[in-house]
C-alpha cells in the first residue's frame, strides 16, 4: 500500500480484487493507532470501524457491495455520526452522543463509506489553527513544529499523513481551504446550499458549508457526488445539480477567462506566496487560458463583515449549550437555574469561543445592531455584487489560499486580529456563497503552499474539473 | 460610531450567560475593543442603499407538508441528559424570578386627584391546530407522556435544522383576512434570544421586523356600541416548552422543574392590537370577538384554560384629553374572559392610587393571580432582556404568492359580527341569544347545520338555549348530540310523536347516558300513543273503573273532564297525545 491512496484508487482496487477492504482498513487503523501521537489528528475513533469494513468485504464477496464500499474516511468532530461521540472539541459537549446522522453521513452510509473516526478540530470551528481544541493542538504532518491550519485541522491532518484518503471538514471562513493549504493536500468547500447543514453543528449558519479534504479534486467530486443534493431538514439546501459531478472528467483550460485578485496578492501578502501564485497562473497561458488581474474593491471590508455575521449568528447557535437536555452540567450544588447556565457555560467553553460570543452579543445589542450587524449585511450584499460582475467576465478567480505561511505552534496565540486577517482570501466565498477549492502549487520553506479557484455558484463541478486538470497537467509536476 | 461606542462588558457577558473572573473580563473588554476597532472599516463601505439580508443567495425556501410523525428514537436524546426525571429533563427552580415589590406608604400625601383615562394594548397568542409542529414533524397533540412528542429538531439538539410547516402559514394568513390585515408577500423569521429552561435553542423562532401580517382591525360591541379595534401586526412563532414544578406547588418555592418539550415548537400566532383600547370590558369584549373570529375559522380550538389562547395586556392612564402616552405595565396569566377584565380593572385602579400617592409608575411585567384576584411583579425594567432579534439564517424569507392569497381569501366565510347580525335580523333571535352563537362559533356551526334539515330557527333557539344549554356546565364544552340527531327530535315534537314535556325528559336522559336523542326516544319508549284504538281502549277502562264520576260530569260538573285527562295520562305514563285523548274523550261523554 503506497503511502497516499486516492478515493478512486481503492475503488478500483477493491473491485479488480488488489486488495481487501479489511486489508486496507485495518492498515489505516493501525497507522493511525501507531503515528497520531505524533499529529492528534483524531478525537475518536469508532470502535466499530473494523467491523464494519469486514461487513463490507462481505459484501465484495457476495457482490452486493455499494459504489463507494469500504472506503474509510475522517469525519471533522462537528458532524453527527449515529451513537459516536460528537464534542466540537470543547468541553461542554465531551459526553455527547449524536442522537442521529447528519444527511451527509446518512448518505455516505448508504454507498457504503465507513467512518474511521471523528477529527480534532478548533473548538465549535473558531479559530484558524486548531490550537482552541479542549483535546489538545493538532501538529501538522508536513512539520510537527507548525500548525495544521483550522478549523479542520484534524481533517487535514489525517489526510496528509496518510491516515485515510479523506476526510469531511466544515468551512465556515476558509476552515477547510486554509489547513488544506498549510498540509499540502486538496480542501474543496461547495457553493452555500450544495450539501445539507443537517447535522453539522451550527457555527455561523449562513456561512457554514461542509467540505472534503482529500489528495486530488477528483476525489472530491466523488464525494460530493453521493452527498449533494435537497435536503427536506435543511430549508437552505438547493436541488441544483451542478455540471460534471455525475459524470467527472477532468476539464481543461482552452479559451477558459481566469482573473487572479489583485487586492490578494498585494502589501499583506507574503511575497514568496504571490511569486509561487503568480508563476503557476503564467503556465496557464500555455494551455489556452487567457489570465489577468482583476479588482474587487469590497475585498477589504470582507474580514470585518465576516467577524460581525459569523460571531452574530455563533452567539446565538451556541446559546443551547446550556446544561440542561444534554453536555456538560456544572457539579455545584445549591444552585437555581440561572446558575446551571452559567457556570456550566462557564466550565464548558473555551476562551475564543467565549470572546466570539461577547462580540456577537454585542453586534446584536440594542443600539449597535444597524450599526455594525445590519451594515454587515449590506456590505455582504456589495461584496457578492462585486463577485457576480466579475464573473460576468471570468470563469474563475484566483487568489492565494492563505496570505501567509503555516503559522508555528503558539505563535498566533498572542496576536489575534493577525489570524483574522489571515482569513482575507477564503471569507469572501463564505459571504457569497461561492465554490471555492484549494490546491497545492508547491512549498517555500519547506511549507506547503495552497491556490484558491473560486468559481460562479453551482459551478463546483467545472472548478474542480479544472482543479484536476491544474493539478495533473501543472503542479503536481512541480512538487 | 466609534466615538459613541461604548462596551459594556457586564451586559454582555449577562447575555452570553457565563461567569468570568476580573482579570478574564479586561482581557475580553481589551480584545473586543481592538476587534472592534478593526470591524469599523465597514463605516466606510459604500452600502447604504442595499437590502440587508442575511444571505447572498436568492432562493425561495420550501415548506413541509403537515404531516405529523413520531420520532422513533427518543431514548436517544434522553440518554444524553445529566439528570432526568421519569422521561422529563430536571433543573432546579428559578430563583428570584420575582421581583421585589416597593412598598407603597399610605400616608403619603395624596395628590389631587385628576381625570384619567386608560390605554390598553392586548397581545393575543394562539396555538394553531395543525397535526405537526411549526419547524418539525412532531405532532402537536396534548396529553402525552413528557417529551414523547419530540426529536432532535424541537429539543434544539446540536445540528439541527428548522423546516416550516406550509398548513400553519395558510392558518397565519386566514387570520390575517379573517381580521382585515394586509398580508405580506414577504416575511422573515427571526430569532429572540433569551436564556429559560424551557427554550430548548435558548432562542424562539418568531417574526420581528417582517410580520407576516400588517394592520388590520376587530369590530366588536361594547353595549351595543360598535368600535372596530385597530391591529397592529400578526406574527408566527413557536412556543416553548413546559416546566411542571416538582415538589411545592404553583410557581414559587418549589423545589425543581421537570421540564417537557413535547409543547415547544407548536405554532402561534400572535395578534397585536395598537394601543385603542379604552376600558377592560372593551378589553374582554375584543378577545372574545377575536377567539370567535379564530375558532370560526377552524385555526384554533379557542381554549384559554388549557393556553390555546393566552392574552398579555399593556396597560397605561394618561390625564384625559392628553396624547403622550403614559408609562406602561405589561400584564400575564390572565387565563379567562373574566381574569382579563379584572385584571386589567385592578391594575388600572393600582396605576391610578400610585398617581394620586405621587408615586411614579414604573415600567415592568406583572403576573395576574387568580386566587388573591391581583396582580405582582414578575420583572422589572431592569431587568427587561435584550432580545438581540436577527433573521434567522436557518430560513430563508417566506414568500407567498397572490394566488395562494386568493385561494385563501375564498375560504373565509360570514364573520361571527355578521352571523350575531343576521340572527337577530333574519332569524328573530333575541340579542342575547345570538350573541351567544357569535360568541361560540360551535354553537353557531350546530345552529347551522340543524337549520338545514329543520326549517325553525326560532324553535331550534328554543330548545337549543333552554335545554340543550342547560346540560353544558362548562362555557365552551363540546356536546354529543348532532344536528342530525337535533333535527329529528324537534320534528318529532312538532309532528306530536312526542311531547314537549316528554321532549325535555329525553334530552335529559340523552345528556345523562350519553346517549343520542333518538336512541333515548326509541329505547326508552317514549313516543307518544297516538294509535287512537290504543288510547280509546284506555279510555273505556278508566270510564268503566269511574262510573260514579261519569254520573256527576253528565249531571254538570263539566270540572271532572281534567280529571279523565290526568287519569288518563297517568295511566299511559304521559306518553298518550293530549289532542287524541281531548277528542275520543269529548265524544265518550260530550
Ligand atoms: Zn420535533
Amino acid at each position: 500500500m503506497t503511502e497516499k491512496l486516492t478515493v478512486k484508487k481503492i475503488i478500483e482496487g477493491y473491485n479488480k480484487k488488489e486488495f481487501s477492504v479489511s486489508e486496507i482498513s485495518g492498515k489505516y487503523y493501525k497507522k493511525i493507532e501507531e503515528e497520531d501521537k505524533k499529529y492528534n489528528s483524531f478525537i475518536t475513533l469508532n470502535s466499530s470501524f473494523l467491523k464494519e469494513s469486514e461487513d463490507s468485504q462481505a459484501k465484495y464477496q457476495a457482490n452486493t457491495n455499494n459504489l463507494l464500499e469500504g472506503v474509510p474516511i475522517g469525519v471533522k468532530d462537528n458532524i453527527l455520526v449515529k451513537d459516536i461521540l460528537c464534542t466540537c472539541a470543547s468541553k461542554i459537549l465531551s459526553n455527547f452522543v449524536s442522537p442521529y446522522n447528519a444527511t451527509v453521513i446518512d448518505r455516505l452510509k448508504s454507498v457504503g463509506v465507513n467512518f474511521i473516526g471523528k477529527t480534532n478540530m478548533d473548538e465549535f470551528a473558531m479559530g484558524s489553527t486548531t490550537e482552541n481544541s479542549f483535546y489538545g493542538a493538532t501538529k501538522n504532518p508536513v512539520n510537527v513544529d507548525y500548525v495544521p491550519g483550522g478549523s479542520s485541522g484534524g481533517s487535514a491532518s489525517c489526510v496528509a499523513a496518510g491516515f485515510v484518503p479523506a476526510a469531511l471538514g466544515s468551512d465556515t471562513g476558509g476552515s477547510v481551504r486554509q489547513p488544506a493549504s498549510f498540509c499540502g493536500i486538496v480542501g474543496y468547500k461547495p457553493s452555500y446550499g450544495l450539501l445539507s447543514r443537517y447535522g453539522l453543528v451550527a457555527y455561523g449558519s449562513s456561512l457554514d458549508q461542509i467540505g472534503t479534504l482529500t489528495n486530488t479534486c477528483e476525489d472530491a467530486a466523488i464525494l460530493v457526488k453521493y452527498m449533494k443534493g435537497v435536503d427536506r431538514n435543511d430549508s437552505t439546501s438547493s436541488n441544483i445539480n451542478p455540471l460534471n459531478i455525475d459524470d467527472f472528467k477532468q476539464i481543461d483550460l482552452k479559451n477558459k477567462k481566469i482573473g487572479i485578485i489583485r487586492e490578494t496578492i498585494g502589501e499583506n501578502t507574503d511575497k514568496r506566496i504571490s511569486q509561487l501564485i503568480l508563476e503557476t497562473t503564467k503556465k496557464f497561458q500555455k494551455y489556452g487560458a487567457t489570465v489577468e488581474e482583476v479588482t474587487i474593491p469590497a475585498l477589504e471590508y470582507s474580514v470585518s463583515i465576516y467577524y460581525i455575521i459569523a460571531p452574530a449568528e455563533a452567539s446565538s447557535n451556541l446559546a443551547r449549550y446550556d446544561g440542561i437536555r444534554y453536555g456538560l452540567r456544572t457539579t455545584k450544588k445549591d444552585v437555581d437555574a440561572k446558575t446551571i447556565f452559567t457556570e456550566t457555560r462557564k466550565d464548558g467553553f473555551g476562551e475564543e469561543v467565549k470572546k466570539r460570543i461577547l462580540i456577537g452579543n454585542f453586534v446584536l445589542s440594542s443600539g449597535y445592531y444597524d450599526a455594525y450587524y445590519k451594515k454587515a449585511q449590506k456590505a455582504r450584499i456589495l461584496l457578492s455584487e462585486q463577485f457576480r460582475e466579475s464573473f460576468a467576465k471570468y470563469d474563475f478567480l484566483i487568489t492565494p489560499t492563505s496570505p501567509v505561511l503555516p503559522f508555528k505552534i503558539g505563535e498566533g496565540v498572542n496576536n489575534p486580529l493577525a489570524l483574522y486577517v489571515a482569513d482575507l482570501c477564503t471569507i469572501p466565498a463564505n459571504l457569497s456563497g461561492l465554490p471555492a477549492v484549494s490546491i497545492p502549487v508547491g512549498k517555500v520553506d519547506g511549507l506547503p503552499v495552497g491556490m484558491q479557484i473560486m468559481a460562479k455558484r453551482f459551478d463546483d463541478g467545472l472548478l474542480l474539473g479544472v482543479g484536476e486538470f491544474i493539478q495533473k497537467n501543472i503542479t503536481d509536476g512541480d512538487k | 460610531m466609534s466615538d459613541k461606542r461604548h462596551i459594556d462588558i457586564d451586559k454582555l457577558i449577562n447575555l452570553g450567560s457565563f461567569e468570568v473572573s476580573n482579570e478574564e473580563k479586561k482581557q475580553f473588554e481589551a480584545g473586543i475593543e481592538d476587534f472592534l476597532k478593526y470591524a469599523e472599516v465597514i463605516n466606510s463601505a459604500p452600502c447604504n442603499d442595499l437590502q440587508p439580508a442575511s444571505h447572498a443567495i436568492q432562493k425561495d425556501a420550501f415548506l413541509r407538508d403537515d404531516n405529523a410523525k413520531i420520532w422513533e428514537h427518543m431514548e436517544g436524546l434522553l440518554k444524553n441528559a445529566p439528570i432526568l426525571e421519569g422521561t422529563s429533563f430536571l433543573v432546579p427552580p428559578q430563583k428570584g424570578r420575582t421581583g421585589k415589590e416597593k412598598e407603597v406608604q399610605e400616608n403619603l400625601s395624596i395628590k389631587e386627584v385628576e381625570d384619567y383615562e386608560t390605554v390598553i394594548g392586548l397581545e393575543v397568542h394562539a396555538h394553531l391546530k395543525t397535526h405537526s409542529k411549526l419547524f418539525c414533524s412532531c405532532p402537536t397533540e396534548f396529553g402525552n407522556a413528557p417529551n414523547a412528542n419530540t426529536c432532535p429538531v424541537c429539543t434544539g439538539q446540536p445540528g439541527v435544522l428548522p423546516v416550516l410547516n406550509k398548513e400553519s402559514v395558510n392558518m397565519a394568513i386566514l387570520a390575517g383576512i379573517a381580521v382585515n390585515c394586509k398580508i405580506n408577500k414577504k416575511s422573515v423569521f427571526a430569532r429572540k434570544n433569551y436564556f429559560y429552561p424551557d427554550l430548548p435553542k435558548a432562542y424562539q423562532i418568531s417574526q420581528f421586523e417582517e410580520p407576516i401580517c400588517s394592520g388590520g382591525w376587530v369590530e366588536i360591541e361594547v353595549d351595543g356600541v360598535s368600535k372596530k379595534i385597530k391591529l397592529n401586526r400578526i406574527h408566527m412563532e413557536e412556543d416553548a416548552g413546559k416546566m411542571v414544578h416538582v415538589g411545592a406547588p404553583g410557581i414559587w418555592g418549589s423545589k425543581a422543574s421537570a421540564v417537557d418539550y413535547n409543547r415547544s415548537s407548536v405554532p402561534l400566532i400572535e395578534i397585536v392590537t395598537e394601543p385603542d383600547i379604552s376600558t377592560a370590558k372593551e378589553a374582554k369584549e375584543y378577545v372574545i370577538m377575536l377567539r370567535a373570529i379564530l375558532v370560526s375559522l377552524g385555526i384554533c380550538d379557542g381554549n384559554l384554560e388549557e393556553g390555546s389562547l393566552r392574552c398579555d395586556a399593556n396597560i397605561s392612564i394618561r390625564p384625559r384629553g392628553t396624547k403622550t402616552l403614559g408609562v406602561k405595565t405589561e400584564i400575564k396569566n390572565m387565563n379567562s374572559f373574566k381574569a382579563i377584565e379584572r385584571a386589567i380593572d385592578f391594575e388600572v385602579e393600582r396605576q391610578k392610587k400610585l398617581k394620586k400617592l405621587g408615586l411614579p409608575i414604573e415600567q415592568e411585567t406583572r403576573l395576574w393571580d387568580e386566587s388573591s384576584q391581583k396582580t405582582f411583579l414578575m420583572r422589572s425594567k431592569e431587568e427587561s432582556h435584550d432580545y438581540r432579534y436577527f433573521p434567522d439564517p436557518d430560513l430563508l424569507p417566506l414568500t407567498l404568492t397572490d394566488e395562494l392569497i386568493d385561494s385563501l381569501r375564498k375560504k373565509v366565510g360570514e364573520s361571527p359580527l355578521d352571523k350575531k347580525r343576521k340572527y337577530q335580523k333574519d332569524y328573530n333571535l333575541t340579542e342575547e341569544e345570538s350573541k351567544l352563537m357569535m360568541v361560540n362559533p360551535e354553537y353557531a356551526n350546530y345552529f347551522e347545520e340543524t337549520l338545514k334539515l329543520y326549517n325553525n330557527p326560532k324553535n331550534i333557539a328554543n330548545w337549543f338555549f333552554n335545554e340543550i344549554l342547560s346540560y353544558i356546565t362548562q362555557e365552551f364544552d363540546k356536546f354529543h348530540i348532532t344536528a342530525d340527531d337535533f333535527a329529528s327530535f324537534l320534528k318529532k315534537i312538532d309532528s306530536n310523536e312526542i311531547s314537549g314535556k316528554i321532549g325535555k325528559s329525553v334530552i335529559r336522559k340523552a345528556f345523562d347516558n350519553k346517549k343520542s336523542l333518538m336512541e333515548i326516544i326509541e329505547t326508552e319508549g317514549v313516543k307518544q300513543i297516538t294509535d287512537t284504538k290504543e288510547i280509546e281502549n284506555l279510555i273505556d277502562s278508566i270510564l268503566n273503573a269511574n262510573q260514579d264520576k261519569v254520573a256527576e260530569y253528565k249531571s254538570g260538573k263539566v270540572k271532572l273532564f281534567g280529571f279523565f285527562v290526568g287519569e288518563i295520562m297517568k295511566q299511559s305514563k304521559g306518553k298518550a297525545n293530549p289532542q287524541v285523548v281531548n277528542d275520543i274523550l269529548k265524544g265518550k261523554i260530550g
